[in-house]
């Protein structure tokens, strides 16, 4: 096997088995740190469908900023200070079923799709190309994305912001 | 993919430098244990409460907007790739695209979000605190 092939191996192991810790962890607090795991893994895995840019925007957006979220959304739950307080796991069929489901629709979708091919060539860098869209054909996106951003901006903090502040 | 390579080298590096000096020690430390070694801090103060105490709202307030410049500094990888082929063009488009998002952090700040929550003793020499 190549060296290639058993990194790969490896990084969807990590993944898959980091996944299983997330679904099935007895506590929350282990469930949102396993995620971090899971989404590095998906990182890795972005990089051999030679998307480079989306590797990095996982590992800076999901592992360094919204897994905080999560883990401060996990501290804030409640009841989450009492140590013995365990996880339930009992609708797992209804999981199971949401799972199943999901996974159907993302298989049609690979299914349905010429992306074989494209998958099938050499790891090229994707970075310089979205830049130089972005910054000449997409110009206008681009800072139209600066606006959603600063909407968003907005939005999450008026709406974050406790209560006693905004009186 | 190469630099990719590099990349996954200095994880791998990180996870076992960390991983040996766990390993070694633990593996030289002497196992003595008396209740003061337990304590949250070994320098004589006794700590109050729980260790898990529950986190100011303020604190998530703070991520949002961490996570709003997160993004912005994603879109500066791309920019900063192709800066030398476009040159001043690329500087202004940017230039906007930082100014725009720049008004976001003067409302925050206006607004006193990224304020620290500190408590304020009520001592009658001390001004009012503003807006109450």
């Amino acid at each position: 096997m190549e060296i290639n092939e058993m990194l790969f191996l490896a990084i969807a192991l990590t993944t898959v088995l980091s996944a299983l810790i997330v679904a099935l962890s007895k506590k929350i607090i282990y469930s949102a740190f396993a995620l971090l795991l899971t989404l590095i893994g998906f990182a890795g895995l972005f990089i051999y469908l030679s998307a480079d840019f989306l590797s990095m925007a996982q590992i800076m957006i999901y592992v360094g900023g919204i897994l905080i979220l999560i883990l401060f959304g996990v501290l804030m739950t409640q009841r989450i200070y009492d140590p013995s307080q365990i996880t339930a796991h009992n609708s797992i069929w209804v999981s199971l079923a949401g799972g199943i489901a999901m996974a159907a629709i993302t298989g049609a979708v690979v299914w349905l799709n010429p992306w074989g091919k494209t998958l099938a060539k050499d790891f090229e860098y994707s970075t310089s190309r979205i830049g130089s869209e972005l910054l000449t054909k997409y110009l206008l996106p681009f800072e139209v994305i600066s606006v959603l951003l600063l909407a968003v901006l907005i939005g999450a903090v008026y709406l974050g912001r406790s209560r006693e502040v905004h009186k | 993919m190469a630099s990719f390579y590099i990349a996954l080298l200095f994880l791998a590096v990180g996870f076992l430098l960390v991983g040996l000096t766990v390993l070694f020690s633990r593996l030289l430390h002497p196992r003595i244990n008396y209740p003061e070694k337990n304590l949250t801090y070994e320098c004589g103060i006794i700590p109050e409460g729980e260790s898990w105490i529950k986190f100011n709202s303020r604190f998530y307030v703070i991520a949002l907007i961490f996570l709003i410049f997160d993004v912005e500094i994603l879109f500066l990888f791309p920019w900063a790739v192709v800066f030398e082929e476009l040159g001043l063009l690329a500087f202004v488009e940017m230039f906007i695209f930082i100014v725009i998002l720049l008004v976001g952090l003067a409302y925050v700040w206006v607004k006193g979000d990224l304020d620290w929550i500190k408590p304020r003793p009520e001592l009658a020499h001390l001004p009012k605190e503003k807006g109450k």
